[in-house]
Formats: C-alpha cells, structure tokens, sequence
C-alpha cells in the first residue's frame, strides 16, 4: 500500500459505508437490514485495508461479515413466525433523529474545531506488518489477550445459558 | 478534500462520526431489539474506525489504536452474542421481539 491514501478510495469506500448504513435504516425489512449491516461491516474492511491495518481488516471480515451476520440472521429467522412479519411499519422516530443530527453536529463541529491539533494530512510511511503485530500482542498486550479470551469464554456460557434450556 | 489528494486525519474522523451518529439514530428510534442490536454494532464498528484512522496518522509504529480496535471487537462480539441470547429468551417467554414488550423489571 502505498504512503498516500488514494482520495477517490477513500471516497468509494466512504459512500459504501454510509449508504449501506442509511440503506440498513430506511429498509422496512428486517433481513435486508441484516445484509445492509453485512455490506457496512465489508466496507469496513475495506476502509481497515486503506488505512494498512490488514490483519484487523481479517478480522473484520472473519468475525463482523461472518459470525454475526449469521447470528443475526439466525436470531431474526427464529423469531420470525411468519414471512410477512419480516416487514416492519415505518418507524421515522423523529426526536431520535433530532438528537441524533445534534449529536453528529456538534462532533463534527468539535472534530473540525480541534482539527489543528490532528496529526498532519499525510500518511506516515512506517507500515508494521502482521507479524510485528501478533509479536506485539503476545508480548507488550499479552495479559489484556488473556483477559479478552475469559471475557469470550464468560459470554459464551451466558450466550447458552439465556438462550437455552428452559427445562431446568 | 478534493478527490486526487492524499486523505487526512480529519476525513477518516467525519466518516466515523457519520456512521456513529446513524447508528445512534437506529438505536434509539427502531422498535425491533434486532435492529437496535444491529445498530449498536454500526456505532461499535464506527468507533473502531476512529481507534485504526488516529493510530495510523499519529503513531503507527506503535499500533496501539489496532490493539484498542481488537479488544473493542471482541467486547462488541460478546455484546452482540449476548444481545442475541436474550432477544431468543425474551421471544421465548413473550412470542415477540418488540421492545414494548419488556416494560417490567421483573417478568
């Protein structure tokens, strides 16, 4: 990958991104805002690529685009009793989408205000690869990995727990 | 930013803050727990994004945004795993998934 980020990219990219958002929250049917959530979470990994972070752009793909599409895709065809209930009447929530403006307004405004502060506009051309990352995570980042796998095996158990059994 | 320049910081930064606020705005308007889990992963993966877009301008040597970007990864894996759990336990125990449903504390 080269040191300057291609803007038209960028751009590509960008609009994947949010109009895969915008089109997951303005479709009324529930599976098809799963797979506009897939598209999101695929451009991400493009995004992660631009930006030379490729094993996070695997792990994207491997754990975003794979499981939990599944897993969601499981959880509303579960829930689903029948086809027609995939479609959802429309649900503007206004007050929700002022507050969301508000917000997004002034971070942008806080973004753009301290942009001065920001490192400069070109890419450093330093590019660790993966392999200074797995060493870096095994050593300097050893103990939070440990504690990352008991916080998966923790929500693995109660992920069985709630969801199954109810005979007990 | 005109289209042939190289991209800064501060883009990265608005995109982030676009997918954020939109996922803020699914969360709290959509009747449906799938889809305001769903929304909660748009503003977890738009986070993530700001962690690798800073790290990589200021020092990318160090890859410290990557590593926040992992554990925040796997808390939001775990967060969404859980969600999920809960949504089949509630539609178990009501045959429903709308959030108007879970008005009690105790069921």
């Amino acid at each position: 990958m080269s040191s300057t980020v291609n803007g038209v990219v960028f751009l590509a990219l960008a609009f994947a991104t949010i109009g895969g958002a915008v089109m997951m929250l303005s479709t009324r049917n529930v599976v098809h805002a799963a797979f506009w959530l897939l598209e999101v979470m695929l451009a991400t990994a493009g995004v992660y690529m631009l930006l030379s972070a490729e094993f996070l752009a695997l792990v994207q793909v491997l754990v975003y685009a794979g499981s939990v599409a599944v897993l969601i895709l499981f959880t509303i065809m579960l829930t689903l009793r029948r086809r027609e209930d995939a479609i959802r009447e429309f649900e503007p929530g206004w007050g929700a989408g002022i507050l969301a403006l508000l917000f997004g307004g002034a971070l942008l405004f806080a973004v753009e205000r301290f942009s001065a502060q920001l490192p400069a506009g070109v890419m450093p051309e330093v590019v660790p690869d993966v392999a200074a990352f797995g060493e870096k995570l095994f050593t300097t980042w050893a103990v939070p990995f440990e504690i990352a796998s008991l916080v998966l095996l923790v929500a693995l158990v109660g992920a069985v727990w709630w969801s199954g059994g109810d005979g007990k | 930013m005109t289209v042939f320049q190289p991209v800064g910081a501060l883009s990265f930064m608005a995109l982030s803050v676009v997918l954020f606020s939109l996922g803020l705005y699914g969360a709290l308007s959509r009747k449906s727990t799938v889809m305001v889990l769903m929304s909660l992963e748009l503003m977890a993966n738009a986070v993530n994004i700001n962690l690798v877009a800073l790290s990589r301008f200021s020092a990318p040597a160090e890859m410290t945004g990557q590593f926040f970007a992992v554990f925040s990864m796997v808390v939001s894996a775990a967060e969404i795993g859980l969600g999920l759990a809960l949504v089949l336990a509630l539609y178990r125990q009501r045959r429903t998934v709308e959030i108007d449903a879970m008005q009690e504390l105790k069921g």
